[in-house]
């Protein structure tokens, strides 16, 4: 309760309260160790509720890393070491009040490469809704896979075979069904570490679509290599490099009038 | 003796065949060596080849046929009344001779006409050897000239020793395809054999086993009985067992050490399933019959069952013992092959570690598992230094664990040691059990193993 | 399923006792998994033990010291027993009838007046003069010095009566009997008898089998593997060839017993017992695994080294011999060791070819009959006197002496060349 009170009080969060938006997750001085080397160097963040931030960055600087952290995904990591605090709705999710497992199903997650499980569609989508014992009844489980599927606007490519494995699908339509399933547990936020990176530009259109339809009831964090990929879905945009948070903004402002130097170098591809 | 002194001079030859090309090559041109097509030493390499290889051959041939053919020449040289016999008297002559020969003096006051045999047979044995160490060494010398003969700058020696490299590499590699052959063949002849004695339907579904042939025409049971489905049912009954032991055992390390254990525990851990893995299988039977089959008889007599002294209970588990690091490792590699995206999927929507393995690791995992357990499957079937040990030789038609039962490798393995008269059903009858058992494990490993590959396909 | 919706889902006090049942279930699901590798321990400490708590016994050997005189005549007649029995009766002036007499003789090891021959043979001098001797106590002595033989059964069902225990505890009191290092064990063949059976023999016979099985596997293993692996291409028959590899590693060893016997045998007619037999053998067996872990050593070579080597004009073979192989050697050098680890410790194909017969001369060529060390465990296994079951666990702990020897060297080798590309 200590951290809400810290950034209410701050400037930042003044300033925010200003613009409309309400404080989802916050970061503050997050470092990150892989057994002695240091992935992220004091990293402060604030991620608003309805909005798309998204993460930019050379390769290696640390945005995955740091997107890993947000859900605690880098526990499964052996020797990797979080400092620093990162709260969701003012709680510490490092914190005992949170669970690693709970604050996975409030903090969802969509990864690089589509991993849909080896079982049919519908068991994919149902997983995660069956293991936090959503849906008491079976009617409320086929509600619930509908309702992702629509949500994910997968539904009307694959009602009719909801029972065919889920590795069937194309790349576009398994990432998709990643997102159903993510969306299935009903989480606050959703995490996205380069989604659309193995897929194909129609397929990719596709999602990035689906990213702006999501925003209305989620808070997404997308980290991207692809600028315009940036520049198309988010409203804010962070910049990282090195292991170091460079600036945050409006993405707007990113893209037009960057304050940093090395911002500008990297989207104006000077590097990256 | 000439052997030896064969074996020296070919090598001498062909040391003496790879010096003289490689010298040979060089005064070719001069010492200017960039001019010759390959270097001086390959064209060494094909002189000594020449010089070694044909006389390596010869007397490989030799040596496998020379007993036969001396043996022919001796019993062409005796008079009609010795050789014009029936087969099994012509044998018997044939090992007098060879007996006499080698010095080893037969029971019985020989002929004089065989014991004249003999000598010859050593006469000609001696001939040979000297004629082989005579005419070896000319081919050797001969092949070293020749090839010496034909070298010249632009001789692509190099492509020609690699060639006879590469067609040894071949040979080699059918050794593997020969020893297939080898055992499919020779089952196949004695098990046909058999057949021929005992239908393949009493034997495939006959209910007695008692391979025992009275001494007597009028004892029970004279013709001996050859009904292999007590046999079949007690190696099913001990495999059961001891997949019931190792599978659930196996498994649960393997997914313990591949999910839940840290590395340094790993180093620890790992070592004990190697160690038993390591362990040979006389150890593990010897394990059996006189530690694991007394505790399970006493514990079983206490609990106030009739447990068998060589109970297949007792000997089951021990092989399921043996086989747990079978299985675990097996299990492991299929496990680490489920990529981690996967797990990260499970975890990412909010799974606990053993929701993750259950629900989304070992059902991908499935088939590999499945694989696993067939191989294991077939490894309890064949195994034989357990059973004969600690599992008897009572075919006894139960599925009691507690019983005594006996399996096809138990039976093989008390029907073909100590002495046995080579045609009787009862010695053809080890080659009967060995045929089916060779089918079955072979069925079991080929749709394992197309399982497994498949499945790394799949991740890979 | 708006936000707000599941704050209150995941924060309720329903999802939190759920959550605890999940916990509850993870940490059962832990403990199985440490249940079986517990399990899996424990079988191997009991196996450990019970073979070890057994066995060593073996190491040991009770002698008996007797004082002889070398008579002349005895010593012609080569009569050794009456010299050994006269210097035995001197020490109990008691036993004069024939019963306790016999019960006297029954002490001394069979195998003792051969002792006393060899020594004689070995020093002519000793003759007609008095020496004290060691000489091997009878397995029954010596079993009852170790304490295997309580005196607390009923006489009627221990191989030692009473008088003989009475003799016993007379010659240990006056510092007759001794308890020290078993060389027999080491030295001689196998014996009827247990206290002169050793396994040297054995020793012997495995190792020139294993000699037979390196050098026929290893050189063909080897070149099959470089074939396939480098040269060979990829179509149906090289396909064949390595299915059928793959499924000759998982014959059951018996089938290659039972081949060795039809073709070597029977239509070779190659000598049944010998080593060279069960060494060839064996050799087809290990076949299969030496190629296996030789392409594998061969696989992990990188690509560049290759083309490294093909750039600057090597030929294939040059490419391979002059650098993938080296580079492999570690490799497959440990595959190897591997492969005749296993060979040593195999049992099941030579009781087909015969080497399971009750030989007590140590081999001395690789035609000769022999016997190996897991076969002289099967056998003695066999027996029912306490003493060969002691030698029998003896056996196998120098059994796996040898096999963690070479294991250890495998991973000692292992760990010094490991290479990570």
């Amino acid at each position: 309760m200590t951290v809400q009170t810290q950034f209410q009080t701050g400037a930042q969060a003044a300033a925010l309260r200003q613009s409309g938006a309400s404080v989802k997750m916050v970061a503050k001085d997050v470092k990150v160790f892989y057994g002695a080397k240091q992935a992220l160097k004091g990293i402060d963040l604030e991620i608003q509720e309805n909005r798309v931030m998204a993460l930019i960055g050379p390769s290696g600087c640390g945005k995955s890393t740091f997107l890993r952290c947000l859900n605690r995904m880098n526990d499964t990591i052996e020797n990797c070491r979080v400092e620093g605090l990162i709260a969701l709705d003012g709680e510490d999710v490092y914190g005992r009040q949170i669970d690693a497992v709970q604050l996975r199903a409030r903090v969802g997650m969509v990864f690089q490469k589509p991993n849909p499980f080896p079982k049919s569609i519908y068991d994919n989508i149902s997983y995660g809704p069956r293991i936090h014992g959503i849906a008491s009844h079976r009617d409320e489980m086929d509600e619930i896979v509908q309702k992702s599927l629509e949500r994910a606007g997968l539904w009307n490519e694959v009602k009719d075979r909801l029972r065919e494995p889920g590795t069937g699908l194309s790349g576009g339509q398994q990432q998709r069904l990643c997102i159903a399933r993510a969306v299935a547990v009903s989480p606050e936020v959703i995490l996205m570490d380069e989604p659309c990176s193995a897929l194909d530009p129609i397929a990719t259109a596709h999602i990035e679509e689906l990213i702006d339809e999501l925003r209305e009831n989620y808070t997404i964090v997308i980290v991207t290599h692809n600028m315009q990929q940036a520049a198309r879905v988010s409203q804010k945009t962070a910049f990282f490099h090195l292991g170091e948070m460079v600036e945050c903004d409006d993405t707007e402002e990113i893209f037009t009038n960057p304050r940093d130097e090395r911002t500008q170098g990297y989207i104006t591809g000077r590097y990256g | 003796m000439q052997l030896t002194v064969l074996i020296i001079v070919l090598a001498l030859l062909t040391i003496a065949g790879f010096q003289l090309g490689r010298s040979r090559a060089a005064a070719t041109v001069g010492g200017r060596l960039v001019e010759l097509h390959s270097v001086p030493s390959y064209h060494g390499l094909y002189v000594a080849l020449w010089a070694g290889v044909p006389a390596v051959l010869l007397l490989a041939f030799w040596t496998a046929s020379e007993s036969w053919v001396v043996m022919q020449l001796v019993l062409a040289g005796l008079p009609d009344q010795f050789t014009a016999v029936d087969p099994q008297a012509l044998s018997l002559l044939q090992a007098d001779i060879l007996n006499l020969a080698h010095g080893i003096n037969a029971s019985r006051e020989p002929a004089p006409e065989v014991l004249a045999a003999a000598e010859r047979y050593n006469r000609l044995h001696a001939l040979g050897d000297w004629a082989l160490l005579v005419v070896g060494s000319c081919l050797a010398l001969a092949g070293l000239t020749w090839a010496r003969g034909r070298l010249s700058p632009d001789m692509r020696a190099r492509n020609r020793v690699e060639r006879a490299i590469n067609v040894a590499l071949i040979i080699c590699s059918l050794v593997a395809i020969l020893t297939t052959v080898g055992i499919v063949l020779s089952l196949l002849f004695e098990a046909i054999r058999f057949f021929t004695v005992i239908s393949p339907v009493e034997f495939l579904f006959g209910l007695h086993w008692s391979p025992q042939m009275a001494m007597r025409a009028d004892q029970v049971g004279s013709s001996g009985a050859f009904g292999a489905i007590p046999l079949f049912t007690g190696t099913l009954l001990i495999t059961v067992v001891a997949m019931a032991v190792a599978v659930p055992v196996g498994l649960m390390s393997a997914i313990y050490m591949s999910e839940y254990a840290n590395p340094h525990l790993r180093t620890w851990l790992k070592p004990i399933l190697e160690i038993l893995a390591g362990i040979p299988t006389v150890v593990y039977g010897f394990f059996a019959a006189l530690t694991m089959a007394p505790f399970v008889r006493d514990v079983g007599q206490s609990l106030g069952f009739a447990v068998s002294s060589e109970s297949a209970l007792a000997a089951g588990f021990v092989m399921g013992v043996m086989i747990i690091p079978f299985v675990s490792s097996l299990s492991d590699d299929v496990i680490n092959a489920v990529p981690q995206a996967l797990r990260d999927g499970s975890y990412g929507l909010g799974a606990t570690k053993s929701e993750t393995i259950r629900h989304v690791v070992l059902p991908a995992a499935l088939p590999g598992i499945v694989a696993a357990i067939m191989l294991a499957v077939s490894r309890a079937i064949g195994e034989t230094m357990i059973v004969v040990m600690a599992a008897g030789l009572a075919a006894n038609l139960t599925a009691n664990p507690l019983d005594a039962v006996t399996t096809v490798t138990a039976q093989i393995a008390s029907l073909l040691v100590g002495d046995q008269e080579f045609d009787s059903p009862k010695t053809l009858s080890a080659f009967g059990l060995g045929l089916v058992l060779f089918l079955v494990t072979l069925t079991l490993n080929v749709v394992a193993l197309r399982v497994v590959q498949k499945y790394r396909e799949k991740y890979d | 399923m708006s936000a707000g919706n599941s704050r209150s889902l995941y924060q309720s006090d329903e999802f939190a006792t759920r959550l605890q049942r999940r916990y509850a279930a993870e940490r059962r699901f832990r403990m199985i998994g440490i249940a079986a590798i517990g399990m899996a321990t424990l079988m191997l400490v009991v196996l450990l033990g019970s073979i070890i708590s057994k066995g060593y016994t073996a190491f040991l050997q009770t002698e008996m010291r007797v004082e002889v005189t070398f008579d002349p005549t005895d010593v012609q007649e080569r009569n050794y027993a009456a010299i050994l029995r006269r210097g035995l009766y001197a020490q109990f002036p008691d036993a004069t009838d024939r019963a306790s007499r016999r019960a006297l003789n029954d002490l001394l090891s069979s195998g003792a007046p051969f002792a006393l021959e060899d020594m004689v043979r070995q020093d002519p001098s000793l003759v007609g003069t008095t020496r004290t001797v060691w000489v091997l106590a009878d397995d029954t002595v010596d079993q009852f010095m170790k304490g295997a033989i309580s005196r607390d059964t009923p006489e009627s069902q221990r191989p030692l009566t009473d008088a003989k225990i009475a003799a016993i505890d007379a010659l240990s009191a006056s510092g007759a009997l001794s308890t020290g290092f078993n060389t027999t064990l080491f030295t001689s063949g196998d014996s009827r008898e247990p206290e002169q059976a050793g396994i040297w023999g054995a020793i012997a016979g495995s190792a020139m089998t294993l000699i037979v099985t390196m050098l026929l596997s290893v050189p063909i293993g080897v070149a099959a593997a470089i074939y396939l692996e480098e040269f060979a291409p990829k179509n149906r028959w090289t396909m064949l060839i390595e299915v059928n590899i793959n499924n000759l590693a998982a014959v059951p060893s018996i089938i290659y017993g039972l081949l060795g016997l039809a073709v070597l045998l029977g239509f070779f007619g190659m000598p049944r017992s010998a080593p060279l037999v069960g060494g060839v053998v064996l050799a087809l067996m290990t076949l299969p695994v030496i190629i296996i872990t030789s392409r594998v050593a061969l696989k992990s070579v990188p690509p560049s080294i290759r083309e490294a080597a093909l750039g600057i004009g090597a030929s294939p073979l040059q490419s391979v011999t002059h650098h993938v192989l080296p580079l492999a050697m570690p490799g497959i050098l440990t595959g190897t060791i591997i492969g005749m680890a296993r060979a040593l410790g195999e049992t099941a194909p030579l009781l087909m070819i015969g080497m399971v017969a009750f030989i007590v001369d140590v081999p001395q060529g690789f035609t000769d009959s022999a016997t190996v060390l897991p076969v002289q465990i099967f056998m003695w296994a066999d027996s029912p006197e306490r003493a060969f079951s002691e030698r029998t666990s003896g056996a196998i702990m120098v059994l796996l002496g040898f096999l963690i020897l070479m294991n250890g060297l495998a991973v000692f080798l292992r760990k010094k060349f490991e290479r990570r590309w």
